[in-house]
């Protein structure tokens, strides 16, 4: 019972953790069909913003406030990823839509410049972030089940930021114009959508939530220059089996891999869990080719 | 074969071809064994530049998982110089992670022949397994690209958890001999370099056969037109399944002969990063062209090790620029550069040669 409850909290944990980082993905490779390799860098990004906000505050406030550094390092580590994902929109990705591998291979250089340069700025070992006190400890539920509050934490933060999404993709004006020139780029055009604005919007909008992820990910452990290489496969692996295009698929693509992943390395041993996963994913699509929640479309190349 | 009319053009290139082929066979005269040993591992990374062009460039299939292919043909080759090292005994890493006797999959690569045919089998069927299970649901462009992606993180994790079976992070290492004669001594590097010299030209021609064939026609037809291939009453998951397969086994050939001039194979060296810088040989190179995929491995690697022991860090800066400005600018690579310069005054007269330059769109639009 009590190995069940653990092992389900950390699959939800393992889960959210790869929602947040695929969220991004899922909006610049979902809805605009861009491959953003150096998403995991804008994530590494978020949590060097984090690690920046961190010390600014023990520099110049006192000990007593230090515990809210982190309220105010999750806007910051979002804008900051967010302004240089709209400098990477004007100054390469605009040249590469409609050409999803050739972006792939241009953001993958993108990425290596960002981590040299990463690397040059704070040096290459890793840095730590010291997490504030009111994260420490953790939610007694049974005897032997303890949650920690840093895990609770990310998967509320994970809610709130797709709560927000939701809001954005469908429920407001901005986010009706990005639905409506992913769906049919022309027609929004004629209709008078500044497309290119949207465009770019969205992509650093994608940039932005890798931010928040990156400053999530600095409660799990130090960080470094190539941080974000460890995630960004995994996260897109849950954009493809989620389906492109939709939230909803995203969500169970994370709830999906989460679980599963710590299932199987429960049963087995890390590595052989990976591997497991990685054929359950590829055996699944057997089965649905496009991902758990496809786009129905009655085009032929789509 | 009919003979053909001997154009200028085609003077050039076969003047080209003898030059190449001379410049190879003389290297071990004008370079010292140190240089020859650099540059017959650049050769052997040609072979993969050649076996990604045949799925990249030709068939319009990205395919970042060549490093697993190029690993698991040198984990093939490395385990047969591993017993014959350990002369009997259990390899020394098995020792240390507590194994009494050798595993059971180890045995048979004792001989020679098993661990060659295991090198260019195991990532032709892997390949094949991988193409069955992906083109024939029609999973392709990006779906596909992840999938070879998380094929990468899989194996570097298996082979690495897997420490006692595979040496773990530190691989296979420590060889001495292959048939009995050292493998440092300058007779053997001579021979591996020879050896390495003409399985590239063997690879090549391999190459430009299946390319001139009708099958090479069928793979530029599911490249620009898969559902029109389709239509004509191809099966291209069939041809797709093929030429991946074929692939695989060059990166399994070019991982063996890697082994053997190294002398070291470990899973980082088949990991995410080798596997995308392979891509960027053929890319820089010019993909689509055979000649400047197995170019563009040599220059890029020579580049390489000029620069990065001299410049570490200045060097990834440049290789991340370089990936952004030949996908932005240079979309074919420094052949499609270089006949765009020298047949641009031939325009009018020959417009689609196609020879030297393939200026499909489709091969700039991917196959998405």
């Amino acid at each position: 019972m009590e190995v069940l409850f653990l092992q389900l909290f950390n699959g939800i944990s393992v889960s959210s953790i790869l929602l947040l980082i695929a969220l991004g993905l899922a909006i610049t490779f979902g809805l605009m069909n861009v491959i953003n390799m150096a998403h995991g860098e804008l994530i590494m990004i978020g949590a060097y913003s984090t690690y920046v906000t961190q010390n600014i505050f023990m520099d110049l406030f006192p000990e007593s406030m230090f515990g809210w550094y982190f309220v105010l390092a999750i806007p910051v580590s979002f804008l900051v990823a967010f302004v240089i994902g709209l400098i990477l929109e004007f100054t390469l990705i605009r040249f590469l839509y409609g050409r999803p591998l050739d972006s792939l291979l241009a953001t993958w250089g993108v990425a290596l410049v960002l981590q040299q340069l990463a690397r040059t700025i704070f040096g290459a070992p890793n840095v730590g972030v010291t997490s504030p006190s009111w994260l420490n400890g953790g939610l007694t539920v049974m005897d032997g089940v303890v949650f920690p509050y840093k895990r609770l934490f990310i998967i509320a933060l994970v809610a709130i930021t797709l709560f927000i999404m939701y809001l954005y993709i469908y429920r407001s004006n901005a986010g009706r114009r990005m639905r409506a020139v992913m769906q049919n780029r022309d027609m929004a055009a004629c209709l008078g959508v500044s497309t290119r604005r949207v465009d770019a919007l969205t992509f650093a909008i994608g940039s932005g939530i890798a931010g928040i992820a990156g400053c999530a990910l600095t409660l799990l452990g130090p960080i470094g220059p190539s941080l974000g290489t460890y995630y960004i496969v995994d996260a897109f692996m849950v954009v493809v089996l989620g389906g492109v295009g939709k939230l909803v698929g995203t969500v169970f693509g994370a709830l999906g891999i989460g679980v599963t992943n710590t299932v199987f390395e429960y049963w087995t041993t890390a590595s052989l869990g990976k591997v497991l996963v990685f054929v359950c994913i590829v055996a699944f699509l057997q089965w649905r080719p496009k991902g758990l929640v496809a786009m129905r479309t009655r085009q032929l190349d789509s | 074969m009919q003979l053909r009319t001997l154009t200028p053009q085609r003077i050039y290139i076969l003047i080209g071809y003898a030059v190449a082929a001379t410049a190879l066979f003389c290297a071990p005269l004008y370079l010292n064994d140190f240089r020859l040993n650099l540059l017959a591992k650049f050769l052997a990374f040609a072979i993969v530049a050649l076996g990604l062009d045949l799925i990249w460039g030709y068939t319009g299939i990205l395919s970042l998982g060549h490093g697993v292919f190029f690993g698991l043909g040198a984990y093939a080759m490395a385990m047969y110089l591993k017993l014959e090292a350990s002369g009997g005994r259990l390899p020394d890493f098995m020792e240390w992670s507590g194994l009494s006797s050798l595993p059971l999959f180890w045995k048979p690569f004792e001989s020679f022949g098993f661990a060659v045919a295991a090198g260019l089998l195991i990532p032709a069927l892997l390949a094949l397994f991988l193409g069955y299970f992906t083109f024939r649901n029609r999973i392709k462009g990006v779906y596909f690209t992840i999938l070879t992606q998380a094929l990468v993180i899989i194996t570097t994790t298996l082979f690495i958890g897997q420490q006692a079976f595979t040496g773990g992070t530190n691989g296979l290492t420590g060889f001495s001999t292959l048939f009995g004669t050292s493998l440092a001594g300058t007779g053997m590097k001579h021979t591996l370099y020879y050896v390495t010299a003409a399985l590239l030209i063997v690879a090549f021609v391999l190459c430009r056969v299946i390319v001139k064939s009708r099958f090479g026609k069928v793979l530029r037809a599911v490249r620009d037109g898969e559902n029109r291939a389709r239509f004509i009453g191809y099966n291209p998951a069939v041809y797709q399944m093929v030429v991946f397969s074929i692939s695989g086994a060059l990166a399994g050939l070019a991982g063996m002969l890697f082994v053997l001039h190294v002398g070291i194979i470990s899973p980082s060296m088949m990991g995410i990063v080798p596997s995308i810088e392979m891509v960027l040989w053929v890319a820089i190179g010019g993909r689509g062209t055979l000649v400047g995929a197995a170019l563009g491995a040599i220059l890029m690697n020579s580049a390489k090790s000029v620069f990065s022991e001299n410049y570490p860090d200045a060097w990834l800066f440049f290789l991340g620029l370089l990936f952004v400005i030949v996908v932005v600018f240079l979309p074919k690579g420094l052949v499609g550069l270089f006949s765009r310069i020298t047949f641009r005054k031939r325009k009018e007269s020959e417009e689609h040669d196609g020879a030297a330059a393939i200026s499909h769109p489709a091969v700039r639009a991917g196959n998405g």
